[in-house]
This record gives structure tokens, sequence and C-alpha cells, in this order.
């Protein structure tokens, strides 16, 4: 039992000099194989005593409401295989609207908001969706290269049913300009693959007189087909 | 119906802010059985730079070597309160650390038993996606035949070994580059 390698190109290298922090952080030796044991195929198991139920509403959890656009961003978390993952714990983070994080190494010249921490947690239902209601990001410069830009973004990690299928990935808003230029989504070589880090407008989840919705459906990694299912 | 899996992204420099509310340093509260080890290390740059903004967590059976999933099947005792699961971010010195109990022995893939390990993923800006490697113990004759160590080149296997300091705690580096890089598994 062991689960699925990825498809060529739909993960980025280590190394991706365009962007700077990898040249001194990408191991420089080849990786070394690992079957995949009871070790890397159990996981920890997350549960609605770990999480407040507000924890999914990003917009509530000071005296007032924070500056910006409300956004509801919601999807399914689904395996390879198209199996809804359920009780999948979702970690999320962001900027606010200004494009200012909550943190003491963030020095953008734009203003905190004292409304908005932003930070999100949620766990899947039994069809594997989830739902945040949060402030749409604003974009913001980094010092990776002159007039860079980093498009507007929401920070995701997942627990899967396994240690390897453990996933950090960006969540980045449909037509935006400064995609092409960023090296964070340009170092997935695979267009297709990149293109499913961007969320979709979403009529359905829109919320009349109160919000937008975005829809981001994650997948993580599957399970191998049995030997028995690879012959049919 | 098959569908690629969704591509990694860096967790960036404002780790703190989505995980810090979940930090377990500490794995076994009382009545978790088993040797208590503290683990302690950094994290280290090419350049032998502290990386202060890693989130280093580790996955663990317990001392009977059940882990607390229903993937582990076998029948063994699992305390509750027992999970298994540590997360540490690292400080200004690239320092992270956990207290647990030593792991007992789990089955290997042809179902002989493994040296007591602790699965580590690493994530940190500047990494496009999670390191993962293993911290073997000390003193343990089982690691000349664990299945895995033993699929690593003979000479950097000790980068997977933790150290025993006077005080006791076991010390395990992680360096990203170099000599003594610690090897990464390809998972």
């Amino acid at each position: 039992m062991s689960y699925r390698r990825p498809y060529r190109g739909t993960q980025p290298d280590y190394l991706f000099p365009p962007y700077a922090s990898t040249v001194k952080r990408a191991p420089s030796h080849a990786l070394v194989l690992l079957p995949h044991t009871l070790s890397e195929l159990s996981a920890p198991v997350f549960g609605y005593g770990d999480i407040k139920p507000t924890d999914g509403d990003l917009t509530k959890q000071h005296k007032a409401d924070p500056q910006g656009e409300r956004i509801v961003v919601s999807g399914r978390v689904l395996d390879e295989n198209g199996r809804a993952l359920p009780g999948i714990l979702i970690e999320i983070w962001q900027a606010n609207a200004a494009g200012r994080y909550n943190h003491r190494v963030d020095q953008h010249d734009a203003p905190i908001d004292p409304n908005f921490t932003g930070a999100g947690r949620a766990l899947t239902d039994a069809e594997g969706r989830y739902r945040f209601v949060t402030i749409r990001p604003g974009e913001y410069p980094w010092r990776n290269h002159h007039n860079a830009w980093r498009p507007a973004h929401i920070h995701f990690s997942l627990f899967g049913p396994a240690i390897v299928t453990r996933l950090i990935t960006q969540m980045y808003f449909p037509g935006d300009p400064l995609l092409e230029y960023d090296p964070m989504f340009t170092c997935v070589p695979d267009e297709k693959a990149r293109n499913r880090l961007v969320s979709v407008f979403d009529w359905e989840t829109t919320m009349p007189e109160f919000a937008l919705g975005y829809r981001f459906d994650i997948v993580l990694r599957g399970r191998e087909a049995t030997p028995m299912e690879n012959r049919r | 119906m098959s569908l690629r899996a969704s591509t990694s992204q860096t967790i960036g420099p404002y780790l703190r802010i989505g995980l810090e509310w979940m930090v377990i340093e500490d794995l076994a509260p009382q009545g978790v059985a088993g040797e208590r080890v503290r683990i302690e290390g950094r994290v280290l740059d090419a350049d032998g730079r502290p990386v202060n903004d890693a989130a280093v967590e580790i996955w663990q059976a317990n001392s009977h070597g059940k882990y607390a999933s229903p993937e582990d099947k076998q029948d063994k005792p699992l305390e509750k309160g027992f999970r298994g699961y540590g997360r540490s971010l690292t400080d200004d010195a690239g320092a992270f650390r956990f207290r647990t109990v030593k792991p007992g022995p789990v089955p290997g893939p042809d179902g002989k038993p493994q040296a007591p390990h602790v699965t580590v993923t690493i994530f940190m800006r500047g990494l496009l996606k999670q390191l993962q490697t293993r911290i073997y113990f000390p003193d343990e004759p089982a690691n000349a035949s664990d299945p895995l160590l033993t699929l690593v080149p003979a000479e950097r296997r000790a980068t997977l070994i933790a150290a025993r300091r006077g005080d006791g705690v076991l010390e395990w580096n992680v360096l990203l580059q170099g000599k003594n890089e610690t090897v990464f598994f390809d998972f």
C-alpha cells in the first residue's frame, strides 16, 4: 500500500533561483526514495474538540468588523481518486485588505487592522466541504527582486489521512495581473497545475447583499490503485 | 475518477499567524507510558545561519509502537491523551524542541519491525514544498538493520541519528546544505 508519486511538473523543485530564498535552503543532495510504511501511511486525527465553530469566520474575531471586502471562500477536499475527505483540518492565514500581515516581520508601510488577525480554521464535513468567511487580502511588495509584488493570496495548510498527504499551498484570485510575475506561482512547471491554485468566482456561494463567493477545491495525494485494478 | 494532487506552495515568512495556535512541544502528558525524552535542535541554512521561520512537525508511535491513527490496526495499547503529533516553530536561534516518549518499534514494509523513529516534516520560507526526514535514537541496536536507514548511504546515516548531550537531551539538527547535510526523503 502506498500513495501515488506526483505527476511530472505538477510540483515545484526545491531549487528555483528566481525565488531567491530557495538558493540557501534547498537541499543539494538527491533525496532518498522512501517506501511508505505505517509511519508515512498514518497521520494525526483532528476533530471538533480542536477548533471552535467561529474559527471559520475571520471577520468576527474582534469587537468590530475588519476593513475591506468581505468574501466567502469554500470548496471541497478530495483525494486523487475523487474520494471526498471528511474531517480534514484546514488552517488558513493571510494579509489584511491593505496587504499587511499582523506579524512583527512585516514592515510594509500599510495599516494594521486591529479588527483582523488573518487566521482561521475549519474541518471538512462528510462530503469534504469547507467554508470560510474572510476579507479579500491585499497585494503587497516583497524584496525578492526589483518592484516585486505578491498577488493576493490566502495560505492553506491541510492534514490528510497520511503524513505523505500533508499539504501547504496558497490560493490565488482569478484575473490577478501579478500572477505571471510571481516566482512562487511560476515555479510550478505544469501550467494546468499552476492554474488549479487560482480560485474561481462562484455565483452559487455568493451571498446576496453580503459577500462574493470564491471556490477553491483541493486535491490531496491518493492511494495507488491495487495491482488487481491495474490489470483491468 | 482520477485527479491530480494540488501543488505545494511555500509556507512563507508569516507562518506564525496561521500555525501558532497549535504549537505542541509536549506530546506526552502524565499517564503516557514510556521513556521520557527531550529532543532539541536547530535548523541551519547553507551558510550555517539559523532559520527562524521554520515549522518542524513530528509524528510518532507511543512506547508500545502504536500510532493514534485509524490506519494503525495493530492490537497494542493506546493511552488516552497521546496523539503523537508535535509542532514547534523555530525561534531566532533556529531552535525547536519537543518533550515526548521514545516510540516503540512499528512494522516496516515487509512486516518486520523498524527501529524506533520519529517522522519529521519541515516547512519554511524559501522551501517550495516540505522536507520529510526521520529522527532515530542513539545506542539503538535496531538501527543497524532498519529497512529505511539501510537505504541511506552509510556515510550519511549519522545525520538521522540524534546525539545524546551531557544533559540528557537528544540533539538533532537540520542542516539544509553542506558536507553534513541532513538526509531528506523523497516520499
